[in-house]
């Protein structure tokens, strides 16, 4: 059951509207009830051909050789791209926002960094053979020593996983991590009754969508080449895939949204590029679209994320200081991760106010499949990890948990840790009203307080 | 052995929009002769009603019915820019460029009515059904379909706007971290019920409440599906999902959903959910992004519950029967 409740913040409501707060049926509702939406897949035409890859079964390696004959012998075999095929092979998604180096390979160079990484695209008559081929592509490989812990991965003498990188964390203006200071931490703890430091760790998450990952570039009879995707973002996906095909923009047309199930999982540009070198080399439509093992295994998890959060605390449960150590584990690549990383440190300390903050956000490459965006990017293990650190400092000082909270809860006129001044806040009435819900007794005094009244 | 219950607390907050904004998206409308409104645009719907609730925003500007309106998206060649769908940022970027894109396209409908009407447009109102009316005088009215096609066959004119919403992007500050980095915040506390099983270790997930404040509800059957979905996403992430079981190991990773088990029917707890609503300024009449923080507050507030129910902290996700069974065995000494 959910309802709404306009008893709370009384002079700031609206009630003359005639369509805005009425329940209206989602448009795409009786499409997906009844099968009848039209997914990218639902698409066939002539002369389609399968784009299959063929991944690194290594962690970090070298890449010796590549032995293509056995599969370029496969009946229904129409060519093998390598890297030498991809215009720009170089690239990173938030480039187009001014984010820095390239730092992943379209397809493979002499170099893979997670088991997966994409080596040799197949592209085929039917997706069987294309199969059979990637099952016949030989790759030799020269081992490299793999890193797959965050913290293992920063210290010293821990191997290289991405050379464009240069460190195995993503730089930010000089610095080798998103940094957040705001009063003074140490005087904090100097000062506090109780000082509380814990530990918490996440691991990937897969984005679980029902429609995997994919696309079909058909040709066009001008030469434009029009791209049906599952992507989140239409233009984001075209502006990639040109800078990446050295094309002019309008040469692209994504035609999109019909999206069965994204969760932030198709902002990536994985699959499109390929599928359109794929396309013009062949002039025929190619169809990339990933398996289910693909999905869980190779495209790009919710990060797996370590939390350092150390509290200073006074008797009376005031919050005082917070030094926050946050590992983002971004994989062999930093596809969206430096942005998460930043979207973390805007979060830090969570919804309180208190008044020493410093936070370290350290986006930290390892040999593991690149992590991406997903939803709650940034937010989602830092609220397991804040609001897990709130039950404990409760306990420990045998205080009612949400009396805890309302007593820290940021109100408008705060100045955050960001130092943007808080406004429209709302945290103590969605404490106050789960209490209700629940029959949470509070005092008075806490069921009056106000995220309008400053302190 | 028993079953244990207890009871765990979470309350977070969520950013609406792309961190340092820089996110622009635009929307482009016009009447048809019919007097259907089309907007045009470039954004995805994932499933979360953008659709719907943008088409809920043009009709509220422009008076009319929400059947008068269609929304044609997702295609570069017709459509103009958007940043894309992530970031909550949808409803918010999205609502405010259509709003923009119908209040101009309003002016011209109103114009175009007082000339047929010989009225001034600032005496006109939309009664909601279809109708431009002279206030006061409700018999002196024109539907919708006449308005358009005499702007189309009698006055020339298109009735048509413009609409583009941008959050100029910000810089932080690389020393200190200081930043604008959202547009406004929606705020959520939920509690979570469990019961423990400290025989086997599985945690079942009781009844969860959830308060959320998010600004205006613009659609509220979409608030509920967006709250107790995420609901039911933050329970998976809290007791079933890693596609690295054993991380920072490599091995044990599930290829398919017979290995990556996730919650069904049976698995899903009673939700209780109230919405509270604050406008944001900023906000299309108000809405913020909830889109994805519904997710977010489940989990700490299962763990806590954990915790509540048996005394075991855990501090790793995913809260699996292994993980509590070796935590019961730690109190224990066993």
């Amino acid at each position: 059951m959910t309802s709404l409740d306009k008893t709370f913040f009384p002079g700031e409501q609206r009630d003359d509207f005639t369509v805005i707060g009425s329940v209206t049926q989602r448009a795409d509702a009786l499409g997906h009830v009844t099968g009848r939406t039209a997914f990218f897949e639902d698409l066939t035409p002539p002369g389609l051909l399968h784009l299959k890859m063929a991944r690194s079964q290594r962690h970090h390696a070298r890449i010796a050789g590549v032995d293509l004959s056995d599969a370029l012998a496969v009946d229904g075999v129409v060519r093998i791209l390598t890297h030498a095929d991809i215009p720009n092979n170089l690239y990173t998604p938030l480039k187009l926002i001014g984010v820095e180096p390239d730092d992943e390979p379209i397809l493979a160079e002499d170099t893979v960094r997670y088991l997966g990484d994409p080596i040799c695209a197949v592209v085929a008559e039917t997706e069987a053979a294309a199969y059979e081929a990637v099952a016949r592509i030989r790759v030799t490989y020269q081992d490299l020593p793999a890193v797959f812990d965050v913290e293992e991965a920063l210290a010293e003498g821990a191997p290289l996983v991405n050379e464009y990188q240069g460190h195995n964390y993503f730089t930010y203006e000089g610095h080798h991590c998103r940094r957040l200071r705001f009063g003074d931490v140490d005087e904090a703890f100097a000062r506090a009754d109780h000082v509380f430091e814990w530990r918490y760790e996440s691991a990937p998450i897969e984005h679980a969508p029902t429609e995997t990952t994919g696309c079909i570039v058909v040709p066009q009879p001008d030469g434009r080449l029009r791209i049906h995707s599952d992507t989140q973002a239409c233009f984001f996906t075209l502006d990639n895939t040109a800078l990446i095909l050295g094309t002019p923009f309008n040469k692209l047309r994504i035609v999109g949204g019909t999206v069965g199930g994204g969760f932030g999982g198709k902002v990536d540009i994985v699959v499109e590029p390929v599928a359109c070198v794929a396309a013009m080399l062949t002039n025929r439509p190619v169809k990339f679209v990933y398996t289910r093992y693909e999905e869980m295994q190779v495209s790009s998890p919710r990060a797996a994320e370590r939390i350092y959060i150390k509290d200073a605390v006074m008797n009376d449960g005031r919050i005082l200081g917070r030094k926050i150590i946050l590992y983002v584990d971004a994989g062999a690549y930093a596809r969206h991760s430096p942005y998460g990383t930043t979207k973390a440190a805007a979060h830090m300390p969570g919804p309180y106010a208190i008044p020493n903050v410093w936070a370290d956000c350290h986006c930290v490459f390892t040999n593991r499949t690149p992590s991406s965006a997903m939803r709650g990017f940034g937010v989602t293990i830092a609220d397991f990890a804040l609001e897990s650190q709130m039950d404990r400092i409760a306990r420990a000082l045998e205080m009612d948990p949400l009396r805890l909270r309302l007593l820290n809860a940021y109100r408008d006129g705060d100045m955050k840790a960001h130092r943007k001044v808080a406004e429209g806040t709302a945290l103590i009435e969605v404490i106050q009203k789960a209490a209700a819900m629940v029959g949470h007794e509070l005092p008075a005094e806490f069921r009056r307080m106000s995220s309008a009244e400053g302190r | 052995m028993a079953i244990r219950r207890g009871r765990g607390y979470a309350a977070v907050n969520y950013p609406t929009g792309m961190n340092l904004g820089g996110d622009p998206s635009q929307a482009l409308i016009h009447a048809t002769t019919t007097g259907t409104f089309v907007v045009s645009l470039s954004s995805v719907d994932l499933g979360q009603g953008l659709k719907t609730v943008v088409a809920q925003c043009a009709a509220e500007v422009l008076g009319l019915p929400y059947g008068n309106i269609l929304v044609d998206t997702a295609d570069t060649d017709t459509g103009p820019h958007c940043m894309g769908t992530f970031a909550s940022r949808g409803t918010h970027r999205v609502g405010n460029a259509v709003i923009m894109a119908a209040t101009e396209a309003r002016e011209v409908m109103l114009a175009v009515a007082a000339d047929e009407l010989e009225v001034d447009a600032g005496d006109l109102e939309t009664d909601g059904s279809g109708f431009v009316q002279v206030k006061g005088a409700e018999q002196k009215r024109i539907h919708i379909t006449d308005l358009a096609l005499a702007a189309h066959f009698k006055q020339g004119r298109t009735i048509s706007g413009r609409g583009i919403f941008l959050k100029e992007k910000n810089d932080p500050v690389p020393e200190t971290g200081e930043m604008d980095p959202d547009s406004c915040q929606a705020h959520a506390c939920t509690v979570a019920v469990v019961d423990v099983d400290d025989e086997t270790g599985v945690v079942e997930v009781v009844t969860m409440y959830n308060a959320y404040e998010i600004g205006r509800a613009l659609n509220p059957a979409t608030v509920a599906q967006q709250v107790e979905g995420g609901a039911w996403m933050g329970m998976s992430h809290a007791l079933f999902e890693a596609t690295e079981p054993y991380y920072p190991a490599r091995s044990h990773g599930p290829a398919d959903f017979s290995e990556y088990l996730m919650p069904t029917a049976a698995d899903i707890p009673e939700q209780h959910s109230a919405i509270l609503e604050r406008p944001a300024e900023s906000g299309p009449f108000g809405a913020k992004g909830i889109g994805e923080m519904t997710a977010n507050a489940p989990i700490p507030a299962i763990a806590n519950a954990i915790y509540d129910a048996c005394g075991v902290r855990l501090t790793a996700m995913p809260f699996t029967p292994e993980r509590v069974l070796r935590g019961l065995d730690a109190l224990t000494g066993g």
